[in-house]
């Protein structure tokens, strides 16, 4: 193929100069549509198979992490929002259960089941986002139309119990910022009664479609050991057929009490991952709806009140110690004890972690953000390489690639 | 849970005393030290015991303790899939020393070092590409370290007569705003309006 090996007879011909064929390259995106962000790779390509994938990332690197050691704890809040913006609140989580594993606050019980049922409508919009837009990219554009009007009847949801569509701010540490109303739940649970229905309809798009099976089977082959080489997690090991998740494995929160299945693929191409996105969506569901059950009877506080959490608005009427609790609550903030510690939940996209060390003070000394998304381009090179140009779009879409979180 | 992390610390320091400086438990984690020298050994025997198999690699990290004669900590998370554990492993380094690289035992340690090397300048020895990677093209500076300005240093924009983006130092239109609400009896910063005077009052008597 480069012109230059000896042909399979043996026979050496002089080569002219329009013989001598060199690899070419060439930039994919920044802005492409299928680079799901401003993702720009250099691909060298001999002939349209790919040899060698080299991402330059950071285009959208805002530089969060030393952002955070200038502000308190709570100030860095709605920063986590803005990492892997398709799924707010799972971000918030994974920040909230640092301070509060380092303060030793505990979370009253209602407030662990909102998360939960955020959490969850969290993964359903990442997954439809996923799922949808990688039908877009190998050639569909049904399946986002639909996809999005689901999206947006969750971000209502999101928008009803924060006041925001995307940048919630919502889980704060000690529970979250407000509680409920029972009209909400019952809309909720409305929701994920017809969810299913929705889910079927995806399906019959798209599960037995020709063109998107030849374009996803047999694409981008994960196995155990690039999983453990190359530090994938999330649907990116479940697909493999490892049932890894973190829900079960080390459980946070509530999870431990619900039940619900983790489904695993049994070839590691990216179909079987998008099996594996379609069957955790239905998981989830059912998630939504055992925590909506448990919402109706359990009633009671949102927030551990203490030194990390603000008084009730009735309390700051009438007693002055809760009325100055609250004025250096929002301007000083509150001291987080010396230590260091990772938290990780499972995210939509994989494991997201904080490695948060602090100093005694009201800002974090360092806070490290571990993205999935990062390790998962990361391996673009080893999973794309072999393959067709035209593949590179449904392993990116695959990976589940945001690059908010990618990027800082 | 801490009981079979107080037997896998004391595992690991009875198979390598040469390279484990210390360890201890601290919020349900274990955080081993180690020297720096010996992190490529001591991961590799991390990966393969078979009590240990800590065979991902979660994060890479550094911390930067200005004040410190070793200035930084290079901090790494390993995960195990097959035990259910995590472990931290932590090494002081000095600014001018080098760390050597993992990237024979966890190909995924690439960008990670790539990132401290962009965020810290923290050399790694042995390692194929290191590039910048989340900066821009010809950044200069290491911006986590704590004697960057959180500003930095350049401001672009699109410059209309040259028809490119042009490079400028940063001009503030006001000074950078670092509030300070600590109490004031409680170690804040700044000086009291009035309180500049006490010193001059003290002294006459």
């Amino acid at each position: 193929m480069d012109g230059s090996t000896i042909n399979a007879k043996g026979f050496e011909d002089t080569k002219t100069g329009e013989q001598k064929i060199r690899n070419f390259n060439i930039n994919f995106g920044p802005q492409h549509p299928a680079a799901h962000g401003v993702l720009r790779l250099v691909l060298e390509l001999d002939g349209e198979i790919v040899e060698r994938c080299d991402p330059h990332i950071g285009l959208l690197h805002r530089g969060t992490e030393k952002l955070m050691e200038s502000r308190t704890y709570l100030q860095n809040l709605p920063y986590f929002d803005r990492l892997d913006y398709v799924a707010p609140m799972n971000q918030e989580h994974a920040w909230c259960l640092a301070i509060e594993r380092l303060t030793g606050t505990p979370v009253p019980r209602r407030a662990s089941l909102i998360r939960v049922l955020f959490s969850e409508i969290g993964r359903i919009l990442s997954h439809l986002l996923n799922v949808t837009t990688q039908a877009m990219d190998v050639g569909a554009l049904t399946p986002p139309l639909w996809g999005f009007e689901q999206r947006e009847k969750l971000m209502v949801f999101y928008e009803r119990a924060s006041g925001a569509r995307l940048h919630a701010a919502y889980f704060r540490p000690g529970g979250v910022h407000q509680d409920l109303p029972p009209e909400l739940i019952e809309d909720i649970d409305a929701w994920a009664e017809s969810f299913p229905a929705f889910l079927e309809d995806i399906d019959g798009l798209l599960t037995e479609n020709r063109i998107f099976k030849q374009r996803n089977a047999d694409i981008g082959v994960v196995s155990e050991q690039e999983i453990q080489d190359w530090g994938f997690s999330g649907v990116m090991v479940r697909g493999s057929g490892l049932a890894w998740d973190l829900r079960r494995a080390q459980p946070y929160e509530c999870y431990d009490e619900f039940d619900f299945q983790i489904p695993v693929g049994k070839n590691g191409d990216c179909y079987d991952r998008y099996l594996v996105r379609m069957a955790e969506m239905r998981e989830s569901t059912k998630i939504i709806r055992q925590a909506c059950e448990k919402l109706r009877v359990e009633k009671g506080d949102v927030l551990a009140r203490g030194k990390v959490t603000p008084p009730t608005r009735s309390d700051m009427k009438t007693s002055m110690e809760a009325l100055i609790h609250h004025f250096k609550l929002y301007t000083e903030g509150f001291h987080v004890p010396a230590g260091e510690v990772y938290a990780a939940v499972e995210a939509p996209k994989g494991e997201f972690g904080v490695y948060l060390v602090a100093d005694g003070s009201n800002k974090p000394y360092r806070a490290k953000l571990r993205a999935p998304g990062y390790l998962h381009l990361q391996a673009m090179d080893h999973v794309a390489s072999g393959h067709q140009l035209a593949d590179v779009a449904a392993i990116i879409g695959t990976m589940d690639i945001v690059f908010g979180e990618v990027d800082r | 849970m801490s009981e079979a992390l107080n037997d896998l610390g004391a595992h690991l320091e009875a198979k390598r005393p040469d390279c484990v400086t210390g360890w201890e438990i601290a919020f349900g984690e274990l955080t081993v030290t180690v020297t720096p020298e010996a992190i490529p050994g001591f991961v590799e025997l991390l990966k393969t015991d078979p009590t240990c198999r800590f065979s991902t690699l979660i994060d890479i990290t550094a911390v930067d303790y200005p004040g410190r004669d070793k200035r930084f900590d290079v901090v790494y998370h390993f995960l195990s899939m097959y035990q259910n554990h995590r472990i931290r492993i932590r090494a002081e380094v000095r600014e001018d020393e080098m760390v050597p690289s993992i990237i024979e035992i966890h190909p995924s340690s690439n960008w990670f070092e790539r990132e401290v090397f962009d965020m810290f300048g923290i050399i790694f020895t042995g390692h194929p590409d290191l590039r910048r990677i989340l900066t821009d093209y010809g950044f200069r500076g290491f911006p986590l370290r704590k004697d960057f300005p959180t500003t930095g240093y350049t401001e672009v924009r699109f410059d209309e007569v040259q028809k490119r983006v042009v490079y400028e130092p940063v001009k503030l239109v006001q000074e950078y705003r670092q509030f300070d609400f600590m109490s004031p009896w409680e170690g804040a910063q700044y000086v009291l309006p009035g309180d500049d005077k006490a010193g001059d009052a003290g002294a006459k008597g």
